[in-house]
């Protein structure tokens, strides 16, 4: 059962093409990690997938739920089970956690949620992320380190139990430590109704996390998918022979 | 003092609505001094008032309109019919007050913001004031509370001793025109050692057509007392265009605290050119906090004389500049005696083409040593129609200060709108909550039913202009 099929995606940003033509499919139950280098376009997926306002799609079709993503506004791609966890969250002044995190479970889930039951769910989450519950009186990402932004993203993530989250470098910026307790909450919130997409270039992570698929990001493109072992050949490798292939594939096309 | 209390959400729609006009006495338009003479033979005063007047009134003929700031051009003064006074007398029970006066302060939620939490409510219906009440207790204790036209009558002397002592009426062109034409407002007095618990509030409302509010509020807080008073206001919408004078006048003595809270929401062709001042005595507090919705033009800018050694103040000011409106407003802080501190934080927000202004002043005394101040001021445009501007002026008349100042301009950041959508929160719920955030240290200093109201407004004056 299909979550996510992406047809040929091309986007540009002030005119220059960044994705080139992006083809992927993500089932319910899977967890897929998407690898590549710096500058390859991966950040971008995850934003012209979730509607910036500033990346523009060329060409290219995406169903997301039955439905078609490209036509929804940013809202109402997360109404409709979509979740991006933010390399860089913006703070917002003024906006405490706690409001924050109940006015959008209240959009995403169409009910407003109530007050004890919810605040009970969210310091249990808040206690496996091992994040102090004063956060939630805290102004949403202010003054917050890189690692209690990025464990707020995976809270946002636990509570708004969203049908394809997909996680933007979520481990840049964390110690050893956090990216542990991230991503053991991470593959927790998985399950057979669900889907995962992890954006790294760091293949660490996979120490914590099982992806059922590998995909490499080369230039736009992906270029080539695999299972666990892709991982692993990309550690020994580096990614220069998969830009050689992609050379190899576009001469040969 | 940070007493909260809980009120019903106030719908704008009421603030629109307009009862027919009923009035035993229309003054002609214009000013004249039979005009005055009859105000204060109306108002039965005392023979000093009547010749304040007068001189006032012939201050105010010589003056000329001040031309900086805002673009007064356009104000007729001479249109204006400066006192009108409703068809009834001063009630002391809800249900004595005329129907039709008592519902459009029904639907402002003054009564029922009354019985459930304010110590005493004052409303102001044009020009006089038609319900007074205050708990008993306070009254035991000698505090009084009544509108400033009883008050000239019965507290004659306090009256004598500070009107317009602090405010006077050569400051400036409106503060001449209020010393003639004042009609009603709160007088609070507050005896020496006393704690007034619960904030006492009033509520002012115009109604007539073209009829120019000129209250006065005139405040004392004797030796080690304290207070908390808020002055909320709203005006219906009209054609003519309406003009607010006011002049509040706040007298905090030694060890004493006051806090001074308003939200003012004028219909949008007021010209708000109000007068607020207040002077501190040693090791006395005042408190400012002071929105500025709505009207055409305001020009504010309340000052704090801190004339005793170790006074304080502290001013917390929030301004909303949407389409065709030019706000012009900051503060004024006096430093006359050492050891003096104050704090000002303003917020401004602009939108739709709306300038918000910051004029702000800071002034230390050659012998004011040990002076500690900080002022903040933060803008907040939410498009690139919109202007904003500060102007902090800053006089320092001797080397042993501590001051520090810091200003910044910024626009609603699209990266924060995304972020916030992608979390299923619709554009226009987004920049609603970008906005309250920004307010969020403002909105926190006032009670509840404010705080709710200020929110209220907030998203109001944002619906229409996203989509």
């Amino acid at each position: 059962m299909q979550i996510i099929k992406i047809d040929n995606l091309k986007s540009e940003v002030d005119g220059s093409a960044i994705l080139k033509g992006i083809d992927l499919t993500i089932n319910k139950g899977e967890i897929h990690v998407i690898m590549g280098p710096n500058g390859a376009g991966k950040s971008t997926l995850a934003n012209v997938l979730m509607g910036h306002p500033s990346h523009e799609v060329t060409e290219g079709k995406v169903t997301f739920m039955g439905k078609d993503l490209l036509d929804m506004k940013v809202d109402e791609r997360a109404k409709a089970g979509l979740f991006l966890s933010f390399q860089y969250p913006q703070e917002v002044p003024g906006v405490t956690v706690e409001n924050f995190l109940r006015t959008a479970k209240k959009e995403v889930s169409g009910i407003m949620p109530m007050m004890t039951q919810f605040n009970k769910d969210v310091k249990k989450q808040m206690s496996d992320l091992d994040m102090d519950e004063k956060y939630l009186s805290r102004y949403l990402n202010q003054g917050f380190s890189g690692g209690e932004k990025k464990k707020n993203e995976i809270l946002q993530m636990a509570v708004l139990n969203p049908k394809l989250a997909i996680l933007d470098e979520t481990d840049s910026g964390l110690d050893v430590d956090a990216i542990r307790v991230v991503y053991e909450t991470v593959q927790k919130l998985a399950n057979e109704n669900n889907a995962i997409l992890v954006i790294t270039h760091y293949n660490k992570i996979l120490n914590y996390i099982k992806p059922d698929v590998v995909h490499v990001l080369v230039d736009g493109k992906i270029v080539k998918s695999g299972d666990l072992s892709l991982a692993e050949e990309i550690e020994q490798k580096g990614y220069e022979s998969f830009k050689n292939a992609l050379d190899d594939a576009s001469l040969s096309a | 003092m940070a007493q909260k209390t809980q009120i019903e959400e106030v719908d704008r729609g009421i603030y629109d609505v307009i009862n027919p006009e009923n009035h035993r006495f229309v003054a002609d338009k214009g000013l004249t001094e039979d005009i005055i003479r009859e105000i204060s033979r109306e108002k039965n005063e005392p023979e000093w008032m009547l010749e304040f007047r007068l001189k006032s009134l012939e201050i105010y003929k010589s003056k000329p309109i001040p031309t900086w700031g805002a673009d007064l051009s356009d104000l007729d003064v001479e249109n204006i019919v400066h006192y009108v006074k409703p068809n009834t007398d001063m009630k002391h029970s809800w249900d004595e007050v005329p129907e039709e006066i008592k519902q459009t302060f029904e639907r402002l939620g003054i009564p029922e913001a009354e019985r459930k939490s304010l110590a005493g409510v004052g409303a102001q219906y044009d020009s006089e004031v038609v319900y007074h009440s205050m708990q008993e207790d306070l009254i035991k204790q000698g505090v009084i509370y009544t509108d400033m036209d009883s008050a000239v009558k019965q507290h004659e002397d306090i009256v004598r001793k500070y009107f317009m002592t602090l405010i006077t009426n050569r400051d400036h062109k409106f503060s001449a025109l209020h010393g003639a034409v004042w009609s009603g407002g709160s007088f609070v007095y507050v005896p020496e050692g006393v704690q007034v618990e619960l904030p006492l509030q009033s509520y002012f409302r115009l109604n007539a057509k073209g009829a120019g509010q000129f209250e006065h509020t005139l405040i004392v807080v004797e030796k080690g007392a304290s207070l908390h008073f808020i002055e909320g206001c709203s005006a219906p919408k009209y054609s003519v265009q309406n003009l607010h004078a006011g002049a509040v006048e706040l007298f905090v003595k030694e060890e004493a605290k006051l806090r001074y809270s308003t939200i003012e929401n004028w219909s949008r062709n007021m010209y708000n050119l109000n007068t607020k001042r207040s002077v501190v005595d040693k090791n006395g507090r005042i408190e400012w906090v002071s929105g500025s919705f709505g009207s055409r033009v305001s020009m504010l800018y309340p000052m704090s004389i801190l004339r005793g050694e170790g006074a304080s103040s502290e001013f917390t000011g929030i301004t909303f500049a949407a389409k065709g409106q030019y706000l012009d407003t900051g503060t004024k802080v006096v430093h006359s005696a050492p050891n003096t501190s104050s704090i000002v934080n303003s917020k401004s927000i602009s939108k739709d083409g709306g300038h918000a202004f910051y004029r702000g002043l800071l002034r230390v005394t050659p012998n004011a040593v040990g002076v500690k101040s900080t002022v903040n001021c933060e803008s907040l445009m939410l498009d690139n129609r919109s202007k904003s501007d500060t102007l902090p002026i800053i006089e320092i008349g001797n080397d042993q200060v501590d001051i520090g100042h810091e200003a910044k301009i910024g626009r609603i950041s699209d990266e924060t709108i995304f972020y916030l959508m992608s979390r299923g929160i619709s554009e226009a719920e987004a920049k609603a909550m970008i906005v309250r955030g920004f307010v969020e240290p403002i909105t926190k200093e006032l009670p509840l039913e404010y705080a709710v109201e200020l929110n209220n407004l907030i998203t109001l004056e944002l619906e229409g202009t996203i989509g």
